[in-house]
């Protein structure tokens, strides 16, 4: 499956750059003008180092959705349904990586695609998608 | 049908992990024919509507008998005074029958409705209806919660309630499509009535497409409804990963009996798709953070609590053995050696995981768990593959170690029997357990029940008496009337000492207790004999708190409790929420907390959330005032049909003390101790006799007085009467009726 990863030794937490991969994320992909709701959040820690917070695809959120909302497309990332979306939340509150967003105007969530915007707009190149073994659904 | 245990011939070990959750057997060959067989008798059009801040301001009224159909204003008086839910039951309940009105008058009425706040997605828990009626058991108002998605799709069909009266002479279908705004009544005479099949029927039969079955809910009974006063209700929605429909219970009381009694075969609706604003709260963001909240709770602390997404409220099983608080043999005693048997890790095995199971939407505590793959051995539906709703702790317990049943597969069929033929588990269970000590004790034996040999663990004949009772013939249909008949039975034929038959046959008002050993928790013993409806632990759940933690040392705290958790929670029926995620799970620091057994966070997570349905700021305060209106408003309509009254708030002594010698034996040094500490007297100068009556007079005279406290502490007369104070404190003196029934009976 197509998982998004970052290389925090290439990444230096937006001081730098311009949070570009959030930007691109909310704007291109999600068609939002605040980068606070990009599905991928770069954080500069109080020590300098950064942080970052990646859905990876886990597929945990599938194994929850009360709707059958969530589930694996082709390449193995995990898509939302946005018609079969009851806005229940329980997707955001299982994440163990708070990968799930919320923008207050919506009712749905919603999470990264692995789709690569913010991979080509990175300028460290930080970011990339590779390709790993799906892991198996987990009893939550 | 795939069978996957090919070559069976016993019961399979429980451990199936990989039971494929898709395969069962179907019942829908005969669908077209169902379906060209139905008449319509009426059809009704209405405008489908949605709530705004959790009301729709209307009610859908049916009468089955004349199929006279109207819409009713939902009044502002009705929200100030009975808040929603079981208030809104009660207060239609009460304007549709007069003191003479019996349970099965046309004029009992069937009433379903959600709360204000059911139909949320984002707290779990927050899908229930509220179902009342006149029992056909205890004669007074019952009302029981239920899940499953009939509720909240009746009312994002346009309606705060369903109120049904009439008895109809034709098997009927009423079908409300909410989407399409249009009601009709079908006579429906060729579907079976057993609820596995006909809830699965429906459910094809009524969608319009196959993304269509999850907006469809059905609610059904069963033959044994037919044949018995303990008919319960099933409430349906349509699992999607397991391509089936499940079942919720509005189990106690005996509505399902009602229901059949008016001839109705089946209420289906077809509702909207469901969004997570369609209540059009005041303020969504608050519910939405509260929701999330209790999502994380429920991640990060159900491993390690409750573990109720893996194996239900089944998972105190062994903790109630553990405390001597399981109910074994018809309550004799708290626990058993071969209760391992019938444990939690073994649920957790038998029931399917990796899938969802709640029974609303976003209910992320998940304790509508599953057992898929089950191959019945008995009855109708021998060989037939099933999944099987449950089983939850009530089931384990009442179905289970209180009839000496400690195998895991007879367990989950006699859990789906009860289901799909339409009877309550929690009253079969303390029906079983009480026939089989009957049996036990020589008040029966094989000639007075017909052939069944009903000794301790006998499960196929168990399982046989219920299918008597579907059938509607045999003791099956003695067994269906309930213990409180039973008993009247017995002793009229001379069967047995009528103090003994008396004593061990637990029933309160008509009601059968539910799955808890009180005998031992005085608080507790209040907590089921001084109930509204009779003895259910929603009402008041007090066992760990007194008897385990020793919260309650006086009886003024006992009094305390038995005033604030009954009023706490009657408000989840008032609002449409389930109480189980007020405290199957907990935050971390809950122990801290001034009050821990109230669970301070999650009380204010409900204040929350039902202020931010209408717009208002909720307090504790406001919490109980709006449940002792409807709490109070329930107990002088029990005054007001011919029961409410302190005499019928006596417990059976089962639930009090020991009856039996061996009962005694058993915890010998604890009822010692209790002579000498608190009696003062020396047991050793005493017979074993005389040490059982000394203890029944103390434990006896101790209820007495937890009785004066109690209804002290809520405003009641001696006699258990609502005082005419009160009543003007809660504002209920706007009905002259309510101040007249009390001021003639004392208060």
């Amino acid at each position: 499956m197509k998982q998004l990863r970052i290389d925090m030794s290439k990444c230096d937490a937006g001081r730098n750059c311009n949070h570009e991969c959030e930007e691109a994320c909310a704007i291109k992909v999600f068609k939002l003008k605040d980068r606070e709701h990009a599905a991928l959040h770069i954080r500069e820690l109080a020590d300098g180092s950064g942080q970052a917070i990646l859905c990876d695809q886990c597929g945990d959120c599938v194994v929850v959705c009360p709707a059958d909302a969530l589930k694996r497309n082709k390449m193995g990332a995990v898509i939302l349904d946005k018609e079969l979306c009851v806005g229940c939340y329980t997707c955001i509150g299982f994440c163990e990586k708070n990968a799930f967003e919320r923008n207050p105007d919506w009712v749905i969530p919603f999470k990264c695609i692995s789709c690569g915007i913010c991979v080509k707009a990175c300028p460290h190149a930080a970011l990339e998608v590779v390709e790993v073994p799906t892991p198996d659904y987990r009893i939550i | 049908m795939a069978n996957v245990y090919e070559g069976l011939t016993d019961y399979p070990a429980f451990h199936r992990a990989e039971v494929n959750y898709k395969i069962r057997t179907e019942y829908l060959e005969h669908l077209q024919e169902q379906r060209a067989s139905h008449k319509l008798l009426k059809e009704w059009t209405f405008t489908p509507s949605l709530p705004e801040k959790g009301y729709t301001n209307r009610t859908l009224y049916i009468n089955v008998g004349t199929l006279e159909i109207q819409e009713k204003e939902v009044t502002q008086q009705m929200k100030d005074i009975f808040t929603g839910g079981r208030g809104f039951g009660m207060w239609y309940l009460w304007n549709a029958v007069t003191p003479k009105t019996k349970w099965n008058d046309p004029e009992n009425e069937i009433i379903i409705t959600p709360g204000p706040v059911s139909g949320i997605t984002q707290y779990p828990g927050s899908g229930k209806s509220l179902v009342v009626s006149l029992s056909p058991q205890t004669e007074i108002p019952i009302d029981s919660n239920v899940g499953g998605y009939f509720g909240p799709l009746l009312k994002f069909s346009g309606f705060d309630c369903l109120e049904i009266q009439g008895k109809s002479d034709r098997e009927l279908i009423v079908f409300i499509d909410g989407q399409k705004g249009i009601l009709r009544v079908e006579d429906a005479p060729a579907e079976p009535v057993d609820s596995h099949v006909l809830a699965e029927i429906l459910t094809h039969m009524y969608a319009e497409s196959e993304e269509d079955r999850v907006n469809i809910s059905v609610v059904s009974a069963g033959s044994a409804a037919d044949h018995s006063l303990i008919g319960m209700l099933n409430f349906s929605w349509f699992d999607k990963r397991r391509g089936c429909i499940r079942l919720k219970q509005a189990g106690r009381g005996g509505i399902g009996t009602v229901f059949r009694d008016k001839k109705i075969k089946a209420l289906v609706i077809r509702g909207r798709e469901v969004k997570g604003d369609l209540n059009h709260p005041v303020d969504f963001e608050t519910i939405a953070k509260t929701g999330i909240k209790l999502h994380k709770e429920l991640r990060e602390n159900d491993p390690s609590m409750c573990l109720m997404r893996r194996n239900g409220t089944a998972h105190i099983v062994e903790i109630m053995d553990a405390y001597d608080l399981l109910p074994t043999h018809n309550f004799q005693y708290g626990g058993h050696p071969e209760v391992h048997k019938i444990a939690s890790y073994v649920w957790d095995q038998r029931c399917t995981q990796r899938t969802t199971d709640g029974c609303w939407y976003g209910c992320s505590m998940a304790c509508a768990k599953g057992a898929d793959g089950v191959v019945l051995q008995t009855g109708p539906y021998k060989g037939h593959m099933v999944t099987v709703d449950g089983p939850e702790y009530e089931n384990a317990a009442g179905l289970g170690s209180n009839a000496g049943i400690f195998e895991p597969e007879p367990l989950l069929e006699l859990n789906f029997y009860c289901d799909t033929y339409g009877i309550c588990t929690i009253t079969w269970g303390t029906i079983a357990a009480f026939v089989m000590e009957c049996y036990q004790r020589g008040i029966l034996n094989k000639e007075r029940t017909g052939g069944l040999d009903l000794t301790w663990g006998n499960w196929r004949d168990d399982l046989e008496m219920m299918h008597q009772c579907a059938r509607g013939e045999g003791f099956g249909l003695i067994a269906g009337q309930g213990v409180k008949k039973m008993k009247e039975m017995f002793i009229e034929k001379g069967w047995g000492d009528p103090q003994l038959i008396e004593d061990i046959g637990m029933e309160n008002k008509g009601l059968e207790y539910s799955q808890y050993l009180s005998k031992e928790s005085l608080a507790q013993q209040g907590g089921y004999a001084l109930t509204n409806k009779g003895p259910q632990h929603d009402e008041a759940w007090l066992i760990f708190m007194d008897m385990v933690n020793k919260q309650l040392p006086t009886f003024e705290d006992k009094a305390e409790a038995l005033y604030y958790f009954p009023l706490w929670r009657t408000w989840f029926g008032l609002q449409g929420w389930c109480k189980l995620p007020w405290n199957d799970v907990a935050p971390r620091n809950n122990h801290l907390t001034a009050e821990p057994a109230k669970i301070p966070e999650h009380v204010q997570n409900y204040l929350d959330i039902a202020g931010a349905m209408v717009g208002k700021k909720y307090t504790s305060e406001d919490m109980l005032l709006q449940s002792a209106r409807v709490y109070n408003f329930q107990r002088i309509f029990n005054i007001r049909m011919g029961k409410g009254l302190r005499i019928h708030d006596k417990a059976p002594y089962r639930s009090q003390g020991p009856v039996t010698k061996e009962e005694y034996e058993s915890r010998q040094e604890r009822y010692e101790k209790e002579l000498r500490e608190q009696v003062g007297i020396d047991p050793s100068t005493l017979t074993l006799e005389e040490k059982i009556a000394a203890t029944r007079k103390f434990r006896t005279d101790r209820y007495s007085k937890l009785v004066d406290t109690v209804y002290t502490r809520r405003g009641w007369t001696l006699d258990g009467v609502p005082t005419q104070a009160r009543l003007k404190e809660l504002g209920l003196d706007v009905f002259p009726e309510v101040m007249e029934i009390s001021k003639t009976h004392g208060g």
